[in-house]
């Protein structure tokens, strides 16, 4: 469930709204203050405030020994951490792109998300890496990826990503508090506005969405809990980031009552939320915008597959990009987006 | 279009592709005169602060204290005292004395898998003395001595090479991947030189908290081909870091020579300078030099003057691990013929040249240090050895990969045991 009001009244106005790039902004400012431990550095993040404006004006609150620029080597940047995390530190790193984590892959795979079990809880890496992801405004091949599934698949990571700017924000918090190594990956074709995939149509911006209103001050969202978008009865739709927006956009215009989960965290995944709502409906639709084989769709499906079988009245289908690098030109060819979603509702809904 | 597999016709030389090779191979007599290992005390030692453009003699010459005298020469001579010596003398040689037995352990099937560091042990022992307690270690896999200068019980290390019910890390690390919090000795990794931005990492922050506290990595000279070695330098640099950056050239990686990490074009150290952080060359088998730049290095990060990067140049005199035969790539005479000798050999010689020890003292250590090793591994194995059933129980696979069993873990290790009660009935002691 939602913890704050579904619906807008417009004679109301008093609630404060922020985008998500200001919702981030305002949890690294609360943990910056709340704690002397925290440390956000990376490319550009100091002085200029970040590429995204995330970490705006917190260099010149805090102080440059608190958030600070870093050379262009992702590599260091994680391992750094690593080592900032075995002092004592809690360090929040960022990686500029997602498309370009990977050069602090070793440091992620072999070292942070291994040092507590190797050393038998000696050591820990209680870091957030965040990082900007995602398609949706033609950025290319190296300025679109989702690279979730390689993040999922690795043993002592955790792996979230919000939707809303109240979620990005009580689950940024949530993360950095956390004592193991998470991925915040950030929908960045969200930062500004929720986007529904109707990329002809004008973006309308989050202060016109309910789950604009941000809460002053300290709140976090468990990790490990999905949020019901919406409730309903015809299918069960699964999707994180930009792809709950989108879904639930083609859902309203097909007039199909399905219901929503925003996963929020994709490990440790809520599985109970998705068995209660799949034994509900009888039927499960996967949407995510990463490549589709061995992509994390594939794990939700062979989890709904096994646990909720005899609930099953249709295979469980996924939309997905397609098993391409993610092209300039063609971009709202590969994007999953509402022709593709409302295909696969069809399918689903057909018998 | 003309076909990239073939070479062009063309006026223009054709190029030529060098692919190093080592001076000498399996039958090949060795011949190491070619190494210019200098006079010792020959080097100048300099103010802690200096900057690192006028290092450029110490980074490709090699700083020694012990002669051919066996006396201790010149400004790097760290003038320790007899007593502590001595007691550098007995760490190194319960090192060997450890590692001797250790290897065996493996070849009777004990443990899967050891490293030696014979020939190196004052690369770790000597230069770890020179830090602080409480200094944070980042080592390789060759560094044991510095557990043991640092007074980590054996059977500690024993256990964790038995993998058995005692072993701190509870079975799930490879023979000798030590860690010790409480020593300030970080988890060893499998994954080569990754702990040098980890340990600049770790000393930055040691910085943003205005402590005392420095940090040290160390790495063979074969892991500073990997791009973490170039992280780490640029990082060290740019925050002026508190870090020493130790390279442990002991001249073979596996079975690559270090002319494929680099090293026929220039030193180590030398790369230090590239970065704009000090840089020293020192002789790894002389445990006086390996404490001096250690010390001298330990100064400048905890006076604020920034890293230093040492190259420690030395021989690794056994096989790579017990799964390595060095008679398939290498001369059987190098050990021989190294000219830097032997640094346990080297400091007990120093001793007895100053009238501080004697041959019958030191017949006596090696025979306490082997007994003591010997009684302490008839004491681990009391807790087991690996594969005879006294490990840890089967839930403990599944803890620590998060702070909190997520349902997903806890649903495996239902499993797990389940398989185990399948097997082995619910008798069975340990779980």
């Amino acid at each position: 469930m939602s913890e704050h009001p579904a619906t807008l009244d417009e004679n109301v106005i008093e609630e404060r709204r922020l985008n998500m790039i200001e919702a981030i902004n305002e949890a690294l400012d609360i943990m910056l203050e709340r704690d002397p431990d925290v440390i956000i550095m990376g490319e550009d993040v100091g002085y200029f405030g970040g590429v995204f404006r995330a970490t705006a004006g917190l260099q010149a609150k805090h102080g440059k020994t608190r958030v600070f620029d870093t050379p262009i080597s992702e590599c260091g940047i994680i391992g750094v951490a690593v080592g900032m995390g075995a002092y004592g530190l809690r360090p929040v790193p960022e990686i500029q792109f997602a498309d370009y984590i990977y050069p602090g892959l070793d440091q992620l795979i072999s070292e942070a998300a291994r040092l507590r079990y190797r050393s038998a809880g000696d050591y820990i890496a209680p870091m957030t890496v965040r990082s900007p992801f995602g398609g949706g405004i033609f950025g290319g091949q190296t300025h679109s990826q989702s690279p979730e599934a390689l993040f999922t698949h690795v043993a002592g990571l955790k792996t979230v990503i919000p939707a809303t700017p109240h979620d990005a924000k009580g689950l940024l918090i949530a993360a950095i508090e956390d004592n193991d190594p998470v991925i915040f990956f950030e929908p960045k074709r969200i930062y500004n506005g929720p986007f529904t995939g109707f990329y002809d149509r004008p973006v309308e911006p989050w202060k016109k969405h309910p789950d604009s209103v941000v809460p002053e001050g300290y709140y976090k969202i468990p990790l490990g809990k999905a949020r019901t978008v919406r409730e309903g009865e015809q299918l069960t739709v699964l999707a994180y980031g930009t792809m709950v927006h989108v879904a639930e956009a083609v859902c309203t215009a097909k007039g199909v009552d399905a219901e929503i989960l925003d996963l929020r965290t994709l490990v440790p995944l809520d599985i109970k939320a998705i068995e209660a709502s799949v034994e509900k409906t009888g039927r499960c639709l996967i949407v995510h915008e990463a490549t589709r084989t061995s992509g994390f769709g594939a794990e939700l499906s062979a989890l709904v597959t096994e646990r909720c079988f005899y609930h099953l009245e249709a295979p469980v289908e996924r939309v997905t990009g397609f098993d391409t690098p993610y092209p300039h030109s063609l971009e709202w060819a590969y994007f999953p987006g509402p022709v593709r979603i409302g295909e696969a509702i069809d399918k689903l809904l057909k018998d | 279009m003309a076909d990239p597999a073939k070479p062009q016709d063309s006026n223009r030389p054709a190029l030529a592709l060098h692919v190093p090779e080592p001076k000498y191979r399996p039958g090949d007599p060795a011949d190491f005169s070619h190494i210019d290992i200098g006079k010792a005390g020959a080097s100048p030692r300099p103010d802690e602060g200096i900057h690192p453009s006028q290092m450029a003699d110490l980074a490709y010459g090699l700083v020694r204290v012990l002669g051919e005298d066996n006396q201790a020469h010149g400004p790097w001579n760290p003038r320790l005292d007899p007593e502590t010596l001595r007691t550098m003398l007995g760490h190194m040689a319960l090192v060997r004395a450890f590692d001797e037995r250790m290897f065996r352990g493996q070849r009777q099937g004990k443990t899967s898998f050891y490293m030696k560091c014979t020939g190196e042990e004052a690369t770790s022992v000597a230069a770890s003395m020179a830090l602080a307690s409480d200094d944070m270690v980042f080592p390789s896999y060759r560094q044991q001595g510095i557990l043991i200068a640092r007074g980590y019980p054996l059977i500690e290390m024993i256990n964790q090479i038995y993998s058995n019910k005692a072993d701190k890390l509870k079975g799930r690390q490879l023979p000798i991947m030590y860690s010790s919090r409480e020593h300030s000795f970080f988890s060893i990794s499998g994954n080569l030189a990754t702990q040098c931005p980890q340990a600049v990492g770790w000393a930055m922050a040691s910085a943003v908290k205005g402590d005392s506290r420095i940090a040290a990595s160390w790495v063979g000279e074969g892991s500073t081909a990997e791009g973490d070695f170039h992280s780490a330098c640029t990082f060290a640099a740019v925050y002026n870091a508190p870090v020493i950056l130790n390279v442990i050239n002991n001249q073979w990686a596996i079975s690559s020579f270090s002319g494929f990490a680099g090293a026929e074009r220039t030193t180590f150290a030398a790369r230090g300078l590239g970065y704009g952080i000090a840089a020293l060359r020192v002789d790894g088998n002389d445990a006086l030099a390996c404490y001096a730049a250690a010390e001298w290095a330990a100064n400048r990060a905890r006076g604020n003057h920034g890293p230093t990067l040492i190259e420690y140049f030395t021989y690794r005199a056994e096989g790579h691990s017990t799964s390595d035969d060095p008679s398939g790539y290498r001369s059987a005479q190098e050990r021989e013929e190294w000219p830097l000798g032997d640094p346990i050999n080297r400091l007990k010689n120093h001793l007895i040249a100053i009238g501080e020890w004697d041959e019958d003292r030191q017949a006596a250590m090696d025979l306490e240090c082997a007994e003591r090793v010997k009684a302490t591994t008839k004491e681990a194995e009391k807790n087991g050895i690996l594969g005879h059933g006294l490990h840890h129980p089967f839930h403990t696979m599944f803890e620590d990969v998060y702070e909190e069993l997520p349902w997903h873990l806890e649903e495996q290790a239902e499993q797990a045991i389940r398989e185990r009660i399948a097997k082995f009935g619910t008798e069975r002691p340990f779980g």
